[in-house]
């Protein structure tokens, strides 16, 4: 059957694990942000500042990043395969695609460790 | 009413088209989508459609009755006419051979990579081999699928990839083969399914079980199978 064309994962179930644990890690930043703005209102640039300088807190960005990069490749490699039948354009979608993942995850390292 | 058919004959016809017939039905009755279209073709004979056992047990007669898929045979008017109007296409997202009539090769090709009979390496028993009132009750819900498609056709999943995803009504069967105590290639059978596409294609949008004629439950099945390939993973 169709096992070489493993998107991400080393097969279909991967992809899906991944793609689940992935959401609960974009879930629990989400809501940790959310509870941080309502305990803190008028959040200033001091406060902000302080909560990236903690490791714990760059950790956890980091875990954010490299989660939404894999969920968003997965994802986005399932639309061009129902979408695109083209095998040329699928190719430089996803080639594009993929470049622009990994330029966003460096990008987002070096803020993350520039605060 | 107003009834309005695809029709299609490859051999006089450059494109599909709607054919608009107005028609009485006779005594007004509450008759069956397959019965009206007999009446269709008693006025037009070149009218084409595939049916048999006209009791929604041979699955032949699967269409799209004003945009759901259904068996013609055992949908009553009442069911599907809305504003005395019927609009009725082939079913979705397979090669029309003819009107109605679609070419179900992928269809079958997708339910024989399932490998739909029972393997058994162990020595064959003298008469048969026998399971338990539980263990059969483990079938129910899956063995009556009757192959009319009307599901598999319905899930955009397969119609984007046909080629690849088994579809709904083929991982029902899948799991029907997975689930029968009878059967020793649980682990080949899985092995084959673990890939991006035959099962975990299904986003589980559950249009298979909202038009399934026999009121069985694919994404159920599916779930099922996705669980057993966990458990083997983890
Ligand atoms: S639940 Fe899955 S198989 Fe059923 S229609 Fe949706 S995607 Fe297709
Ligand atoms: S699961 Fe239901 S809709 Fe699908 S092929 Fe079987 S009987 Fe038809
Ligand atoms: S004619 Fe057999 S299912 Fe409708």
């Amino acid at each position: 059957m169709v096992t070489n064309v493993t998107s991400f994962g080393r097969s279909g179930l991967y992809d899906w694990m991944i793609q689940r644990v992935t959401a609960v890690v974009l879930l629990a930043y989400t809501l940790f942000i959310v509870g941080f703005l309502l305990i803190t209102p008028d959040v200033d640039f001091q406060q902000w500042q302080a909560l990236f300088a903690n490791t714990a807190m760059r950790i956890f960005t980091l875990l954010l990043v490299l989660s939404f990069a894999a969920h968003a490749w997965i994802g986005l490699w399932c639309v061009t395969t129902d979408y695109i039948p083209m095998t040329g354009l699928r190719f430089l979608v996803q080639a594009v695609t993929g470049l622009m993942t990994f330029v966003y995850v460096a990008w987002a390292i070096h803020i993350i460790w520039g605060v | 009413m107003l009834v309005s058919v695809y029709r299609y004959n490859p051999e006089a016809d450059d494109a599909p088209y709607m054919q608009d017939i107005h028609i009485d039905i006779p005594g007004g009755k509450d008759i069956m989508v397959l019965d009206l279209l007999q009446l269709l073709k008693d006025k037009d004979p070149s009218l084409g459609y595939r049916r048999s056992c006209r009791e929604g047990v041979c699955g032949s007669d699967g269409m799209n009755m004003n945009g759901k898929n259904g068996l013609a045979c055992i949908t009553p008017l009442s069911a599907v006419v809305k504003k005395d109007k019927l609009v009725l296409r082939p079913l979705p997202g397979l090669p029309v051979i003819r009107d109605l009539v679609i070419d179900m090769a992928q269809f079958y090709a997708q339910y024989e990579k399932i490998k739909p009979f029972l393997i058994n390496s162990t020595p064959a028993p003298a008469i048969e081999r026998l399971q338990s009132p539980e263990q059969r009750a483990e079938l129910d819900g899956l063995y009556e699928c009757i192959l009319c498609a009307c599901c598999s056709t319905a899930c955009p999943s397969f119609w984007w990839n046909p080629d690849k995803f088994i579809g709904p009504s083929g991982l029902l069967q899948a799991y029907r083969f997975l689930a029968d105590s009878r059967d020793t290639a649980q682990a080949e059978r899985l092995a084959d399914l673990d890939d991006p596409f035959s099962v975990f294609r299904c986003h589980g949008i559950m249009n298979c079980v909202s038009v399934c004629p026999k009121g069985l439950n694919p994404t159920k099945a599916i779930g099922k199978i996705r669980n057993m390939l966990l458990q083997r993973a983890t």
